[in-house]
């Protein structure tokens, strides 16, 4: 009875503020917000710098989770942890050390600069802060998928004539797919719902840094509640398709 | 024929291999652990051994004196992994089609030549089925016919038989043994059964704690 009592009462936490979120949102309120400028920049701004750190994941986080499934070499463990490590440092402290490492007077930052470029508070830093934070929801699910694939079936491919190349196309992807696809997801909302390192390291700048949360924030702040409200739905919305996409590949891998 | 010469040193025991296997079935008998698999595997290519040599037909596919050592994928050797191996995303024609595609194959040549292996080992109905739907026999089938198609240089077979039930067992062997009589290259057949050398009067071979002898 108490467990089903404390069970229901952690549900209920969770569920009511967000379902009551969706009472505090007025049709009208979803048309006009969603046409200003700020909002569909916001939006934009999320789509575009969201789907490049994933892209950015999927391609130096994939040959890293495939290393540490499979290699063995001194300093694993610790790789494993520092891989890791961004999941439990605070999103705020994320922010500062990217903006200390490639602020304009950070340390590499005079490097940048000689070439033109200015990391810190560009869409560049939104994209960098948003994989510092997400890719370890990636390269730990990759990790695990590539874990557990059978090397017999890598062995068979070999020798009936695939190269190692076509071998972890044809054979080694597909069969860790459901959890390259978890974690990609997973990896693809921690972005979405990136705050604090963004806002630390990349400003929150409309058209350039201002993304979904970071308007949200902003409207909130600025006494502007409703278009607040019509910003976080949207949220609420993306995080639903994330979890059903999670649990329909995960129930997947099971079977 | 298929020569080898290898050493390596295992954690328990250091493996001395040498041997001549010329075309036809020879038995590789000896306890579990005695180092059948790290045989086949070195032949393959999947292990590097520390010193020796493997030839087949005359072409060196190891040699750690020169610095040879031609990848498995190059090796055009066979192996009957001991639970087949299949590939489960696959369904029967794309697993035995596989090595056609390795070798890129025509599609359409693939097709013909699968549809002949799958019709000689009787499992044509089975062309769509998916390999984890398929019993034991028919998984070895399968993985025979994936194994034989590419037409190998070598075959290698680890315990074909320790993955089936005792009734399917008896029934296999001797369909086995039917089709490995017409294959005409060194084949290397391991397993723990000292039963299975009366099913294949050719040159034998004991194995214990890594060091091969002939048997007479």
């Amino acid at each position: 009875m108490a467990v089903v009592l404390a069970a229901a009462i952690l549900a209920a936490f969770i569920v009511v503020p967000l379902a009551g979120l969706f009472f505090h949102l007025q049709p009208r309120d979803l048309i006009t917000a969603m046409q200003t400028v700020p909002a569909q920049d916001a939006l934009r701004l999320s789509i575009v710098t969201t789907f490049s750190s994933l892209a950015i994941t999927l391609l130096l986080g994939t040959p890293l989770a495939y290393i540490l499934a499979r290699a063995s070499f001194p300093g694993r463990s610790l790789v494993d942890a520092v891989v890791d490590l961004p999941i439990v440092v605070p999103p705020a402290v994320a922010g500062l050390a990217l903006l200390l490492a490639f602020g304009r007077n950070g340390t590499f930052g005079p490097l940048f600069g000689a070439l033109g470029i200015q990391l810190s508070f560009s869409t560049m830093a939104v994209i960098m802060a948003q994989t510092f934070v997400a890719s370890p929801f990636y390269v730990r699910a990759a990790r695990a998928g590539f874990a557990g694939v059978d090397r017999t079936l890598e062995a068979a491919s070999a020798t009936l004539g695939m190269g190692p190349l076509r071998t972890f196309a044809y054979i080694t992807v597909p069969l860790a797919a459901p959890a390259l696809i978890g974690g990609a997801v997973l990896c693809w909302a921690r972005s979405l719902g990136e705050f604090g390192a963004t806002i630390m390291f990349a400003g929150n700048l409309q058209g350039v840094s201002q993304t979904l949360p970071l308007a949200v924030y902003l409207n909130l702040e600025s006494g502007n509640l409703p278009v607040a409200v019509v910003l976080s739905a949207v949220l609420i919305l993306f995080s639903l398709i994330v979890v059903v996409t999670v649990h329909a590949t995960s129930d997947r891998r099971t079977i | 024929m298929l020569h080898f010469d290898l050493r390596l040193q295992l954690r328990e025991f250091s493996f001395v291999a040498a041997g001549e296997v010329p075309s036809g079935v020879t038995v590789v008998e000896g306890p579990s652990g005695a180092g059948k698999t790290t045989l086949l595997r070195l032949i393959a290519g999947l292990v590097h051994p520390q010193a020796g040599n493997v030839t087949l037909d005359g072409r060196a596919l190891t040699d750690i004196t020169a610095g040879t050592f031609v990848p498995p994928e190059g090796r055009n050797v066979s192996i009957l992994f001991q639970e087949y191996a299949l590939f489960p995303h696959f369904d029967v024609a794309a697993n035995v089609g596989y090595g056609l595609r390795a070798r890129k194959v025509p599609r359409a040549e693939i097709e013909a030549r699968v549809r002949r292996e799958l019709e000689r080992f009787d499992i044509a109905t089975l062309a769509h089925a998916r390999v984890t739907e398929l019993s034991g026999g028919e998984r070895q089938r399968v993985a025979l016919a994936r194994a034989l198609v590419v037409e190998p240089a070598a075959l290698l077979l680890d315990e074909p038989l320790a993955a089936l039930d005792r009734a399917t067992r008896t029934r296999v062997r001797g369909e086995l043994a039917a089709v490995l009589r017409a294959v005409n290259v060194p084949t290397l057949f391991v397993s723990h059964d000292p039963g299975n050398r009366e099913l294949f009067p050719g040159p034998a071979f004991h194995i214990e704690r890594g060091t091969l002898t002939q048997l007479p």
